[in-house]
């Protein structure tokens, strides 16, 4: 077996250090050796975004990232949204709009939303549309989910999206 | 996942060393967006996974009076990012903006996505509208070949054991020219395309005659196309759309595709000689604008 690895990171702005062998996704990682499960596994090969979490800012999947390409980098993920204030302005409007039916979705909507909102925080339609389309929603809820980012922009989520 | 080893060099030398060690066995990483599916599902049991993100010739990302480079691991996001790509190289953002969703677009590479050699990949067409020369290193050394000769079969290329993609070099763009890709999916994105074409062309001073022109076309035969005929027969030909449906017929003559869920032989045959059209009045048009 290949040797474990020690892998030093920030995640959700604390400083982790994890032990992990080559061959585990970062996902695997996140929700097995360090208990975050609120990333979520779908699909494990990149179509449905359920595990999207953002590393340096950017959103990824993370059940196509190597846990040991992570040394060095700036990973956040759902649990690390909600401040100790309450919630964040996407997840508030996820509730108000009730833009989640299962659930499973949800973590991975909310981090691609993030991203887009923090790079570009008055989008179009089309713009979230494009940006959430690597999420999958299988209990149909596409339009209630870019309402709820709209709404969310409109409280002014760049601010908070830091 | 099946047990693997991981390397993360910081020179290209210690990694053709690693690559060329490991007979074989060995699998290069960059965006890993196909690779980790593919370990994970066992079509793929590399003994060792070398990343090549921190080598600085893979990360390569520059744009002047000789042309384009682009590091092999630089991402579909930061190809799209960058506005003198968006203007000059337009076919390769275009592409970069169609690859898979957000999340695949910031790990992807275009040197991953020409090295996994898929029929329907989407940088690849645009590659050869835009006249790419694919930089290979190796234990021999370094060696040069057109992004049209890349790939042999589907999943296979000129890469020999050893060997790696370092980057891709694009001729500088004069003005007057343009290009676009464009593919055929029944959804709106995240499909993988029935057609793709990518066509550049450059045009006189007036804006009205071709003077030349590159078409390459994805998922219409084994490997991508670089459509010879279709390509050279607009060289001083009016731009316009019957110059375009010439080029198209042309094109439609070269494509060799299969039948299956995504569409049929006819289909696709039909699909290649709209897109062309399509893909050089975008081409044309913007060129007129450059």
């Amino acid at each position: 077996m290949a040797k474990k690895r020690v892998v030093t990171t920030k995640i959700n702005g604390r400083p982790v250090e994890f032990l992990c062998e080559p061959r585990q996704t970062l996902l695997e990682v996140l929700r097995e050796n360090l208990d975050m499960i609120g990333t979520k596994e779908g699909c494990s090969n990149g179509n449905c975004g359920a595990c999207t979490i953002l590393i340096d800012g950017k959103a990824v999947d993370s059940c196509l990232v190597l846990a040991v390409e992570a040394e060095g980098m700036n990973i956040e993920t759902i649990e690390g949204v909600a401040s100790a204030d309450g919630l964040h302005p996407l997840q508030q409007a996820f509730l108000e709009e009730a833009a989640l039916q299962c659930g499973i979705c949800t973590p991975g909507l909310i981090m691609s939303a993030k991203a887009l909102l923090a790079q570009n925080p008055d989008p179009t339609e089309e713009e979230i549309r494009f940006a959430l389309a690597g999420n999958l929603c299988r209990c149909t809820g596409y339009d209630k989910i870019v309402r709820a980012v709209q709404s969310a922009a409109k409280m002014g989520c760049a601010s908070a999206a830091k | 996942m099946k047990d693997f080893e991981y390397e993360a060099p910081v020179s290209l030398a210690t990694a053709i060393e690693q690559i060329a060690a490991g007979n074989g066995s060995v699998k290069v990483l960059a965006g890993g967006t196909d690779l980790i599916d593919h370990i994970r599902t066992g079509r793929l049991t590399p003994s060792l996974v070398v990343d090549v993100k921190k080598i600085p010739e893979l990360n390569v990302l520059e744009i002047n009076s000789d042309g384009l480079r682009l590091g092999a691991s630089v991402s579909c996001a930061s190809v799209y990012g960058n506005e003198d790509i968006c203007r000059d190289y337009s076919a390769l953002s275009d592409s970069c903006h169609i690859i898979g969703g957000i999340q695949i677009q910031n790990r992807a590479s275009v040197g991953g996505n020409l090295c996994n050699s898929g029929p329907a990949a989407d940088s690849i067409p645009s590659l050869i509208a835009l006249d790419a020369t694919c930089v290979i290193a190796g234990p021999q050394g370094t060696r040069e070949i057109a992004a049209e000769d890349f790939c042999t079969a589907p999943g296979k290329n000129v890469l020999e054991s050893g060997e790696l993609l370092v980057e891709l070099v694009m001729p500088a763009r004069p003005a007057k020219s343009g290009s676009h890709y464009l593919r055929f999916i029944p959804r709106n994105e995240m499909d993988i395309a029935v057609v793709g074409v990518g066509a550049s062309v450059m045009l006189d001073e007036t804006g009205e005659t071709i003077q030349s022109a590159r078409i390459g076309i994805g998922a219409a035969a084994p490997t991508p196309l670089f459509a010879k005929e279709a390509s050279e027969l607009l060289t001083g030909l009016p731009a316009n759309e019957e110059s375009f449906a010439k080029a198209a017929a042309a094109a439609q003559e070269i494509v060799t595709p299969i039948d299956d869920m995504r569409g049929t032989v006819e289909f696709r045959t039909h699909v290649t000689g709209v897109l062309t059209k399509r893909a050089l009045h975008v081409a044309v048009e913007r060129a007129r604008k450059s």
